[in-house]
């Protein structure tokens, strides 16, 4: 359970987040959507505990990310943008200070790390530097940190950018498959992948809500049926005839 | 505090899978012997004594550990690692003293292997060994308050280059604190005690106190408070970065 309470954020004369409210249940997977710049990383950040709101309140779990944050970051795995990791290490060495962090030793840590290797196909790269792999598999090890100790709460930068189609397809297998007891938040660009995964979908614009709904009703707004349409009419004004012509 | 032994062992690590180590190892005792045999004369001064070779160890760690220091936070941040350090469940100081204990220990490491030195100085004569003993304890605990400030000034910056620059001038004006240099920028202005306060910070006056083979609680509690003081300021800098 993620509850986002009147979240704002500015940097410098440029307000990147206004007064954002969302609660995100177990179960749901939330698309969160919106174009550079709209302030998805911004808020995922300060949801994480990497930044620090101006005003508002974040919890995970009922901790407070600000005030309880150890407690509220224990229950949380996060996929930062652009997959951070250790270049020098190698994914299973990576793999192995996580759990250390996470607590997690003997049998525990074995099955926690097979299971995210499994998970996120990386049985092929774990004795490579990750500074050699290519931009999916560096993608994967980034994600398979987040869900190593099996968190209630995972908040995901963009997880499949960079990803092969056949990638992108596992990724979304894996994601769909943590969904049922588990509360999701994504970041995408990409509109097919809300649709393919995801129970709800939010677009922000300058840092606030624009819509929040099902990806399906999100589509039946606009009369083509179409989700990227009704992206581009709220985030840029455009008449859905320009948009359908794209 | 079960949390401080993964942020140390990745950290030390951190420093043998590039050749950092390897070379600042090597150019490290290459100093420490050019210093001591070809600048300072060991052989010539007759004395089976190593405080030639201590007397070069605050000049040496005045370039060489803040290039070790340098990537500890500045590096985190230009590679967005910093991102995932902080949002993992690791309390702050638990991060920031891990870090710093890899990197001391990493100096530590490279000071231990200046024993060959002290083995020639056994085989050529009768050294107080209770004197060398003491000074190496006293030079790894200025190493560590080198290191506490490198590491503080790298957590202000991405820039590992201007980490370096900074550290090298504040480690400077510690290590001759005591010298007309800083002391006489106060003098004309400053009350005689801030002025003794200025110059009882000297790296030189209780390094000297140690190397003189007493090792003085004061000049310990000396170097501690000032790690604990640069550790935390450490801490807070990365902190208020977080409000961005």
């Amino acid at each position: 359970m993620i509850e986002i309470q009147n979240l704002t954020k500015r940097f410098g004369p440029v307000a990147a987040v206004t007064d954002l409210s969302l609660i995100v249940r177990p179960g749901e997977v939330l698309g969160f959507l919106g174009p550079n710049g709209a302030g998805k990383s911004t808020t995922m950040k300060m949801a994480t505990g990497y930044l620090a709101p101006d005003q508002g309140s974040v919890r995970i779990c009922g901790h407070d990310i600000v005030s309880d944050t150890i407690a509220a970051q224990k229950r949380l795995g996060y996929l930062p943008e652009g997959a951070p990791a250790y270049g020098e290490m190698t994914p299973r060495q990576f793999l192995h200070f996580i759990t250390g962090i996470r607590e997690l030793s003997g049998a525990a840590a074995r099955t926690a790390t097979e299971r995210a290797i499994a998970g996120t196909e990386l049985q092929g790269v774990l004795d490579q530097p990750i500074e050699t792999l290519s931009k999916g598999f560096r993608r994967r090890v980034g994600l398979a940190q987040a869900i190593l100790h099996d968190p209630d709460v995972l908040i995901l930068d963009e997880p499949t950018d960079g990803l092969d189609p056949n990638q992108k397809h596992a990724v979304r297998g894996l994601i769909r498959g943590m969904a049922k007891d588990k509360t999701i938040i994504i970041s995408t660009h990409l509109l097919e992948e809300v649709e393919a995964i995801c129970t709800r979908a939010v677009i922000i614009d300058q840092g606030r809500i624009v819509a929040d709904a099902t990806p399906a009703a999100l589509a039946g707004r606009t009369p083509s049926g179409r989700l990227d349409d009704i992206f581009r009419q709220l985030t840029t004004g455009d008449t859905v005839a320009s948009g359908a012509a794209a | 505090m079960n949390l401080l032994w993964p942020v140390f062992a990745r950290e030390f690590r951190s420093y043998f899978a590039t050749p950092l180590a390897f070379v600042f190892i090597v150019i490290f005792l290459f100093a420490m012997g050019a210093f001591t045999f070809y600048v300072g004369h060991f052989y010539d001064n007759g004395v089976a004594d190593l405080s030639v070779f201590f007397g070069y160890h605050p000049w040496l760690y005045l370039f060489l550990v803040p290039a070790l220091a340098m990537r500890l936070w500045a590096e985190e941040r230009r590679s967005g690692t910093m991102e995932l350090l902080l949002t993992l469940p690791v309390p702050l100081w638990v991060t920031v003293l891990g870090k710093f204990l890899a990197a001391w220990a990493f100096t530590g490491l490279a000071l231990l292997l200046t024993f060959p030195i002290w083995l020639t100085v056994n085989y050529l004569g009768h050294p107080d060994n209770g004197v060398i003993l003491a000074s190496y304890v006293g030079s790894f605990l200025m190493a560590g308050a080198y290191l506490s400030i490198g590491a503080c000034v790298s957590s202000a910056t991405s820039n590992q280059v201007i980490a370096f620059i900074i550290s090298v001038v504040v480690c400077f004006l510690f290590t001759i604190s005591g010298a007309p240099l800083v002391l006489d920028a106060f003098r004309g202005w400053a009350p005689l005690p801030l002025v003794e306060a200025i110059s009882s910070f000297s790296f030189l006056t209780h390094f000297a106190a140690i190397t003189a083979g007493v090792i003085d609680l004061r000049d310990v509690v000396f170097f501690f408070s000032l790690i604990g003081l640069f550790l935390y300021a450490n801490m807070l800098i990365v902190d208020l970065r977080k409000s961005g």
